[in-house]
């Protein structure tokens, strides 16, 4: 007893101590210094981390972080990948050992202000969703009341479920599991009747199942997850690159500015909002500690927002998520970037 | 007489007769079979009862194994594959995703044009360990060193090693052979040596870097030998840690820069993250093996010792270390110490991991050597007393020997439950074989959905590794086995 309150102690003091040590730092600098990004992605997430046969990383989330090393450092491959765990991630960040974190993690108030974190935007407008199999015969949540629900311990997710069943009257027998790839197996040996997870997940793994037309992802999105890049507390310019690199990449969307015709527009487009984001006219970048053009470097990186999509998670790939809340808010979603002005 | 007798018995047999085989009843298999499996009501229900479920398992698993997949790019291919050779609906391994992510089930993250360097470090490591391990079988070592180095060798060369890394390696291995043969006593220098080479091999850098290391260690020991002979026996010993501490901090580092100036030597560095797979289960578990065996006996020594605060200080690490699970002290290694550590050290996570596991285990080393201990008779430590001997000498010639032998099959015990537990690294973000390797190669649309194939494969060669461990303990306890029971 004596050791735990002894521990917890040094634990705190230690915590408090170098939560504001590490928030001292000037990221920039440091990551100029450094010639490398450190950069806190999923340890493997279909369609927004994962690593291929040699080891490059690619997918929804490392595009983040290529565009914050092309706008920083000139070179979107000059990224150092930190894979963290869901238990490791944000102290990953508080103390230091990442830079960014973009491991599609859900702003909340929590995280915000309790954990000091700063979200510099939202990349994936996400919400927790249900599938079923079709012989169920379910087409509704609603309709769940009693059932098995495979759901993965020490996430939002679970208590999302709680929430919900709870505020709809219902009751449900959670199956404990730990890692998505455990809950497909559970799912399809029977031991649970629905499977919850984020909607992108789910949409994955019905994708990759043997029969996809066997299982239904129900209507019903029973929270918001919206998943951004998070920086730590304190260094306000640096959590400013992140999220004007990110609007950078949407408003190219916007403004039909694509990596196919990124050099033609800088120099020929008329639109002065596009101009002073590609540093055509005025010189935005030095307002951020950076250079004229960063922005057109990070959307050289890996193309715009909608072609990030399309590459990673969009209805081209065998993942096929549709754009949804994630469209252009021109387009009905809630993509919308703040104006470069 | 006989010749009378001869004459009036008509047939004396002078042989013996051949002995006749027995009853078909009483011999074989049959018998066998009677004996063991059939020899009453019970044991025949047991017998059928254990056959049917055999049968169920293998029926049910054989196919799945039998459509095995071995040559396709995803997963969606093997499904394809297997129902155009089956027919629709029919199920089957896809050990495609070992195939085709072998290298990193093996190295993880490791830069791929260095893949040599992991593979001549086991190479070498069966080397350093030959001469202990084998001491008195002499064809047991060569056959262990002969395939040892003709494996890591082809698969040095196999793996694009550049010619004059090959040509380090195979003179490495000729001249430790020779070593070995002629000179068994100085190759144990290079089985203390090899951690050091290990290190730089697996982690690059400067060769100069270890080497400053170990001449820290070479310093202290030269103070504590040169105090030692003039009667200054724990002053010496602090004398020497003191000196090697300054030597580590203030002008190993300097030294070695110049060094490396004056005589460049290095590998091209390779981090700490990119380690994975079986190369970070092996690197973890040996260190570990390794480390927690001398530790071990430091602890259960102390934890015996008349000195109190030795044995209180003994018994608290040992039973805080014991009482803790293995998860939070890997926690402890990743998460909190970064808070202690002023922000930008640098201290590499896998050799924080390694020194946790090498505590956790020590500290249950401790308390099996302690049973080793406890079991000696009084007498053997009155007699040593006797001889005249002191503390430590006593220990070496008559106590440990005895002590380390009862205990074999406890300290092996230990060993594979060390290595085991290396797969607990996944919760700090590490690739480890068994669970964060797979996931992560899972997380790749194309392999995702294959579940099981990797964790059979795992497991298997965790098995593999395991059990020779096991054969190896059961090997020395025969040979050291002096009494006659």
């Amino acid at each position: 007893m004596r050791y735990t309150a002894f521990l917890a102690t040094v634990a705190a003091s230690a915590l408090t101590a170098g939560v504001a040590l590490a928030a001292e730092g000037d990221t920039l600098a440091q990551v100029k210094q450094r010639g490398v990004l450190n950069c806190g992605v999923n340890t493997g997430l279909v369609g927004f981390a994962a690593p291929d046969a040699n080891g490059n990383w690619s997918g929804f989330d490392i595009a983040i972080c290529k565009a914050v090393a092309a706008a920083v450092l000139g070179d979107p491959s000059k990224v150092k990948y930190i894979p963290t765990t869901g238990q490791t991630r944000f102290t990953a960040l508080t103390s230091g050992e990442v830079d960014v974190l973009a491991r599609n993690s859900t702003w909340t108030f929590q995280r915000d202000t309790d954990l000091k974190m700063d979200f510099a935007g939202v990349n994936y407008y996400d919400g927790q969703g249900f599938m079923v199999r079709k012989d169920l015969g379910v087409s509704s949540a609603t309709e769940l009341d009693g059932a098995t629900i495979c759901i993965q311990t020490g996430t939002s997710t679970e208590l999302n479920l709680a929430d919900w069943f709870k505020a709809n009257n219902m009751t449900y027998q959670p199956v404990n599991i730990d890692s998505n790839a455990e809950g497909e197996q559970q799912y399809m040996a029977g031991a649970c009747d629905a499977y919850t997870t984020d909607a992108s997940g789910l949409a994955a793994t019905r994708a990759a199942f043997a029969d996809p037309d066997n299982h239904v992802i129900l209507p019903e999105i029973i929270s918001k997850e919206p998943l951004g890049p998070a920086t730590r507390h304190g260094d306000n310019n640096w959590t400013d690159i992140v999220r004007w690199t990110l609007y950078a990449l949407v408003s190219a969307e916007e403004y039909g500015v694509t990596s196919a015709n990124l050099d033609e527009l800088s120099r020929s487009s008329t639109n002065p909002d596009v101009q002073r984001m590609l540093g055509t006219i005025d010189d935005y970048g030095t307002m951020l500690g950076l250079d004229k053009e960063w922005a057109k470097r990070a959307i050289a990186a890996s193309g715009n927002y909608g072609e990030i999509f399309a590459a990673n998670i969009g209805e081209q790939t065998p993942i096929g998520l549709p754009r949804g809340l994630n469209a252009l808010w021109t387009q009905g979603g809630l993509m919308y970037a703040m104006p470069f002005r | 007489m006989s010749e009378v007798h001869a004459e009036t018995v008509p047939f004396v047999r002078d042989t013996m007769l051949p002995s006749a085989a027995p009853p078909a009843r009483q011999s074989g298999a049959v018998l066998w079979l009677r004996e063991n499996l059939f020899s009453g009501p019970l044991n025949i229900l047991l017998t059928l009862a254990g056959l049917a479920a055999l049968w169920a398992l293998v029926s049910h698993l054989w196919p799945w194994f039998g459509h095995a997949v071995w040559n396709a790019s995803s997963i969606g291919e093997c499904r394809q594959i297997i129902a155009e050779r089956y027919g629709q609906g029919a199920g089957g391994a896809c050990f495609a995703i070992i195939r085709e992510r072998w290298n990193q089930f093996i190295f993880g993250f490791y830069p791929a044009e260095h893949y040599w360097r992991p593979t001549a470090v086991f190479g070498l490591m069966m080397f350093a360990v030959a001469p202990i391990l084998f001491s008195e079988s002499r064809r047991l070592r060569w056959t262990v060193l002969a395939v040892s180095a003709v494996a890591s060798f082809a698969a040095c060369v196999a793996l694009g090693a550049p010619g004059r890394a090959l040509l380090a390696v195979g003179a490495g291995f000729v001249a430790l052979a020779a070593l070995i043969e002629y000179a068994p006593r100085r190759a144990l220098a290079f089985s203390v040596l090899y951690p050091f080479l290990a290190v730089w091999m697996l982690w690059g850098g400067s060769f100069w870097g270890p080497v400053a290391v170990l001449a820290g260690f070479a310093l202290a020991l030269a103070i504590w030998r040169l105090g030692a002979r003039f009667g200054a026996g724990l002053l010496g010993l602090a004398l020497g840690v003191a000196a090697a501490v300054w030597w580590w901090a203030a002008l190993g580092p300097r030294v070695a820069a110049d060094l490396q100036g004056l005589m460049p030597l290095a590998l091209a560095p390779v981090e700490s993250r990119s380690f994975g797979g079986f190369l970070l289960a092996l690197t973890i578990g040996v260190s570990g093996i390794v480390m927690s065996l001398p530790l071990g006996i430091i602890l259960a020594l102390a934890r015996q010792s008349n000195l109190p605060v030795v044995r209180t200080l003994a018994v608290m690490f040992i039973e805080f270390i014991r009482g803790v699970p293995l998860i939070t002290l890997l926690f402890v290694a990743s998460i909190l110490l970064n808070y202690f550590l002023p922000p930008g050290t640098n201290f590499d996570i896998i050799l924080r991991v390694i020194i946790m596991v090498t505590l956790f285990a020590a500290a249950y080393m401790a308390e099996v050597i302690r049973g080793g201990l406890a079991a000696l008779p009084r007498g053997q430590y009155e007699g040593a007393d006797s001889l005249g001997l002191t503390y430590w000498q006593a220990q070496r010639l008559i106590i440990l020997p005895q002590a380390l032998k009862i205990s074999i099959p406890g300290i092996v015990g230990t060993f594979i439950g060390v290595f085991k537990d290396t797969t607990l690294v996944t919760f700090v973000g590490l690739f480890d074989p068994l669970k964060q390797m797979a996931d992560t190669i899972r997380a790749t649309f194309a392999w995702k959905g294959a579940y099981w194939e990797p964790y059979i494969f795992t497991g298997t060669i965790f098995f593999i590794l395991c059990f020779a461990m096991s054969r190896y303990a059961m090997y020395l306890e025969r040979r050291l086995k002096t009494d006659h029971r």
